[in-house]
């Protein structure tokens, strides 16, 4: 952790104890004032606590040009940065991933090219549908570890960002109320309601939010159809293609239209809003971040669409492609956020 | 001059505040064509507004965050408390009946509310709370004044108004040193006190307000005040005077706002700069003794003082921004803050052998005395014995000042001869005459919602 971040944020922490002013936007300030003194993890803590809604800053008082030089969602943003970046495990891969888009997009194209060399030079051993273009077991073999050796990362990766924030054993109290806020995104809420501070300085608005949700809700939906679909193949025997009305569908495409309208959207925000509110140098890497799950999304869709034309094979090498990147990124991308942010909001729970 | 339509209006009104932007509102709702002209950069825009927390309000029962019920009478005797019988009561009672209405009038123009702060659970039931602070309010009507067409102009400081007759006929401004002039139909003055500027505290105080800290806006400096003064307009309130509480030394000279006030005083023991004692830490409770010690401690050699406790009372207040002077042992301490070591000790130590035994209760007077100690300390009087000591110095931080225009109850100034036809005033350019001396928190806004509201009425009223 770079201590100039964690201090600064400090700093600027303890002006806002003094102050007290934007208690009611958002979890960060009520935590901060239970506190007379701050250790490098209550920062990190607070950091991932924070959920970037700017409501503080267009409020300060002692923003720039101000000498106390106010920026708390800025700082927040490079310490929790950092905090993920530090306990991400390998570390250097982390750094990377984080910081460039153009990283991220080499990932994309060497797993497209990977799932399509080997939908054309393995194949299939016969099957229906995407199964006649790669093989159930050949996909099983592919994803199964590209699914759980990140998951493993983000698992060792939490355990120490747990132990930093003194975090104690889980109990379903704080574990229920963490869900509930973030299920219903609280902390984007404005504490008015009226949603957070973004594409357009101190108006208030909802759509910062609403594309977040449509985008969290719908990749769970992504997520959901993915199980249903596996839990149909082992269990009952019923392997894919599915018709329109079964579970894997329904789920599939209502999550799918959700993933790539929220996506789309988060993409068209995230240039309108204050570059400098948030941590400049990961800008590039939030951003193709976004651009991922649109394209595992609108892929998907996509492959729904055209599964009977002669557009199939590729399709599908690129959705797969996609979603396989994003699996192998999750622990180094945007996407670490959601894992850190339930575990800040339960720990905040427990303190509370 | 700039382009017509960008200065096309009505009412030019002077100060981008809490009071100007009331009347603003107001004025646009009832269709009249409003500038803005704004001393402050966008930035600094709101003058000391940027700095408040909340309002006081009367009501008859619940209302939005507020609890109980607050009536007149009581709001009044409140006022009445603080400023000594110094108010115009037909004035006070008008800003006072006004708050109850004006609350859901700010929610519908963008303001919104919070339960009070932690620390300040004393003001739920009086005071409602902005939330986000003064300078969400002050966004939140800029935002409202803009989407009513008022034209806002920053950087744009009135030099001059020319007052013939009974009319204003001009308005110079200059804007980032080009100079302009208008000849508006009606004009209101919200652009605060004079506190900004030194040297008119000094003319008024003495050489000593050389070391007072301001703890708002620099750009409340008074020129339109005293401009409008010097051509006979009525002034109201005493001049000499300024509303400063006890801060700490460290803050900026300007803008410090909120997180440089203490709280310690009532905990400690307050020294000059020759570590003697001179007054009684424990009078009485917050928000009485917070004001008085501004005063105190402008009397002071230097303007300043320290205020030192030990390690038993240092989590019994709000901290400050500014960590507290450390040391293991009091002469260390007085090194520290340049005192003179054996002179602090001996203070020190006959304050400890003044104090008498008894229940320490940090919440209310508790009558825990000195003993034949001058001047005494009549409440938590504790030994400060416990290492390590700590010490916070203190300088008087100027929140306003008193001098302003007289108005009627219509706000309109008032010249030699009866009142100036298209001249209204609202919030602390007005706010002596209804608050003569002391303050009481949240009052402020009050008149300056209040007052903004019946100015930006009232012009816009004579305009059409």
């Amino acid at each position: 952790m770079s201590n100039k971040a964690i201090s600064e944020a400090r700093r600027q922490i303890e002006i806002c104890n003094a102050c007290r002013y934007c208690e009611g936007y958002c979890a960060v300030f009520p935590a901060l004032t239970r506190q007379a003194a701050f250790a490098d993890g209550d920062i990190t803590q607070l950091a991932n606590l924070c959920h970037n809604c700017r409501g503080c800053y267009y409020a300060c008082q002692y923003t720039e040009p101000h000498e106390f030089a106010l920026n708390l969602p800025k700082l927040l943003a490079e310490v929790r940065q950092e905090s993920w970046q530090d306990n991400a495990w390998p570390q250097g891969v982390a750094r990377r991933f984080h910081r460039s888009g153009v990283a991220i997009a080499i990932v994309v194209i060497i797993c497209f090219a990977l799932l399509f060399a080997t939908a054309r030079w393995i194949g299939s051993a016969g099957g229906d549908g995407f199964y006649a273009i790669l093989s159930h077991n050949m996909m099983v073999a592919i994803f199964v570890p590209a699914f759980l050796v990140p998951l493993l990362s983000i698992w060792i990766s939490l355990r120490r960002f747990w132990k930093s924030i003194g975090g104690q054993p889980l109990g379903p109290k704080a574990g229920i109320a963490a869900l509930s806020d973030a299920a219903r995104m609280k902390n984007l809420s404005g504490g008015h309601g009226e949603g957070c501070n973004f594409e357009d300085e101190d108006r208030f608005t909802r759509q910062r939010s609403i594309s977040h949700q449509l985008t969290m809700w719908g990749f769970l939906l992504c997520f959901a159809a993915t199980a249903s679909g596996t839990i149909l193949h082992y269990v009952f025997a019923m392997p894919a293609p599915y018709e329109l009305v079964s579970l894997p569908k329904i789920l599939g495409i209502s999550g799918g239209l959700m993933l790539s309208l929220g996506t789309a959207k988060l993409a068209w925000l995230k240039p309108k809003g204050d570059k400098a509110l948030g941590d400049p140098r990961v800008w590039g890497g939030e951003m193709a971040f976004i651009l991922l799950l649109f394209t595992v999304s609108t892929s998907g869709l996509a492959l729904y669409g055209a599964g009977a034309t002669a557009w199939m094979p590729t399709l599908l090498a690129l959705h797969l492609g996609s979603v396989l990147s994003f699996f192998l990124l999750m622990p180094y991308s945007k996407m670490a956020h959601g894992f850190y942010r339930l575990a800040a909001l339960i720990r905040d729970a427990q303190i509370k | 001059m700039t382009s017509k339509t960008e200065m096309d209006c009505e009412v030019v009104i002077i100060g981008g505040g809490n009071a100007a932007l009331c009347a603003a509102i107001t004025a646009a709702m009832a269709g009249v064509r409003v500038l803005i002209l704004e001393a402050a950069p966008k930035e600094y825009r709101g003058g000391n507004s940027r700095h408040t927390r909340n309002f006081r309000c009367m009501h008859d029962g619940p209302l939005s965050v507020l609890t109980g019920h607050y009536d007149e009478e009581e709001y009044y005797n409140d006022l009445l408390l603080v400023t000594k019988g110094n108010t115009d009561e037909h004035l006070a009672r008008i800003a006072i009946r006004g708050s109850q209405d004006s609350q859901p009038w700010m929610e519908a123009n963008g303001v919104r509310f919070q339960p009070a702060l932690s620390g300040t659970l004393s003001l739920s039931r009086t005071n409602a709370f902005f939330l986000g602070g003064g300078k969400a309010l002050v966004n939140a009507y800029y935002r409202r004044a803009e989407a009513l067409g008022v034209k806002v102009r920053y950087n744009a400081h009135v030099d001059h108004l020319v007052l013939e007759g009974d009319r204003i006929t001009r308005v110079d401004f200059t804007e980032n040193s080009k100079s302009h002039s208008l000849s508006p139909k009606a004009v209101i003055v919200a652009a605060g006190g004079f506190q900004g500027s030194i040297e008119r505290l000094v003319k008024a105080w003495g050489p000593e307000a050389e070391n007072f800290l301001i703890r708002g806006t620099p750009y409340n400096r008074g020129d339109v005040l005293f401009d409008l003064l010097d051509q006979g307009v009525q002034s109201i309130g005493d001049p000499t005077q300024c509303h400063a509480v006890a801060i700490d030394g460290r803050a900026p000279k300007f803008d410090g706002g909120i997180v440089t006030r203490l709280d310690c005083v009532p905990f400690s023991v307050v020294v000059n700069k020759h570590a003697k004692r001179f007054y009684d830490e424990g009078e009485d409770v917050w928000p009485k003794r917070y004001a008085i010690w501004g005063r105190l401690v402008a009397a002071q050699e230097e303007q300043v003082a320290y205020s030192i406790i030990d390690a038993k009372s240092k989590d019994l207040f709000m901290p400050s921004v500014f960590p507290p002077i450390c040391a293991g042992s009091i002469p260390e301490l007085a090194k520290k803050l340049g005192l003179e070591p054996e002179a602090l000790a001996s203070t020190i130590t006959e304050f400890n052998g003044s104090c008498q035994a008894g229940n320490f209760t940090p919440t209310e007077l508790d009558n825990l005395a000195t003993k034949d100690l001058e001047p005494p300390k009549t409440n938590w009087a504790r030994p400060i014995a416990e290492a390590p000591f700590y010490a916070y110095s203190l300088r008087p931080g100027v929140t306003f000042t008193y001098l302003g225009l007289k108005v009627d109850e219509t706000a309109q100034v008032q010249g030699q001869e009866g009142p100036v036809a298209n001249l209204w005033a609202a919030g602390e350019t007005m706010a002596g005459s209804i608050l003569g001396q002391g303050y009481l928190a949240g009052f402020g806004m009050t008149i300056g919602t209040v007052f903004g509201r019946i100015a930006g009425e009232e012009a816009a009223a004579y305009v059409k």
